[in-house]
């Protein structure tokens, strides 16, 4: 397992392929799914971004991601999971974050992927600084994952 | 005894600062220091972490500790 938090530019694909050729064995996964976040240039009303501020809380940061990946391990019977964020200037449609899971079958591999972007989502300390033309404002909410919500709505009501 | 205090975001530009150290009396609560360094309430939505764990205002602290106030988080 591997969190990074980086300052600059990646490639979430050649990062997920140095990943898996250099940490996952061959021939022992049957699945790996990977989420990308990317910048848009529009958000809550506003078309025309034109770059993003990611803040973050050096330490705490790295140590939550770290321990969501930890349970994610052994939550689900996963074989690795890897994480990249995304800090400082961003552009639009550079990626901000990679989660990479793999595991011998897809249904564990979908599972914990979907807990890990959503922990992180929700209570990683990062915060977003959107700029345009007319100036700067911090992003005050994220997106709720509707599925997951369904999810969690339809396990209240089998319960 | 002495607090480090960081604040984050939205947080940040509030306070008008980024960090800042006080000294508060022995069994202080989070909540009695942010009384302790500003005279306004805590906004409904702050989260608080105490040496890197989120945890609540009634969270009694010690000497040495690393308070953070920060606002709903956006990363991913």
């Amino acid at each position: 397992m591997k969190v990074i938090i980086q300052d600059g530019e990646f490639d979430p694909w050649k990062a997920v392929q140095e990943y898996q050729s250099e940490n996952i064995a061959d021939g022992k996964h049957g699945a790996s799914v990977t989420f990308i976040g990317s910048m848009r240039d529009f958000n809550d009303g506003v078309d025309d971004l034109s770059k993003m501020y990611l803040d973050h809380y050096p330490g705490m940061t790295e140590k939550h991601i770290e321990r969501v990946c930890e349970d994610a391990l052994n939550k689900w019977d996963v074989l690795d999971a890897f994480v990249v964020h995304r800090v400082g200037n961003i552009a639009p449609n550079d990626a901000i974050v990679l989660v990479a899971v793999w595991s011998e079958h897809r249904a564990m591999a979908f599972d914990a992927c979907r807990f890990i972007i959503n922990d992180l989502k929700h209570r990683a300390p990062f915060w977003k600084r959107e700029a345009n033309e007319d100036g700067e404002r911090w992003v005050e909410g994220n997106t709720v994952d509707e599925v997951a919500d369904q999810h969690s709505d339809m396990a209240k009501r089998a319960s | 005894m002495k607090i480090a205090i960081k604040y984050f975001a939205s947080m940040r530009d509030t306070m008008g600062k980024a960090n800042e150290s006080v000294d508060i009396s022995e069994k202080s609560s989070v909540a009695d220091l942010w009384g302790a360094v500003t005279q306004n309430p805590m906004p409904e939505n702050t989260l608080i972490a105490v040496n890197m764990e989120y945890t609540s205002s009634e969270h009694v602290l010690n000497e040495g500790d690393e308070v953070a106030f920060f606002p709903p988080v956006t990363g991913g």
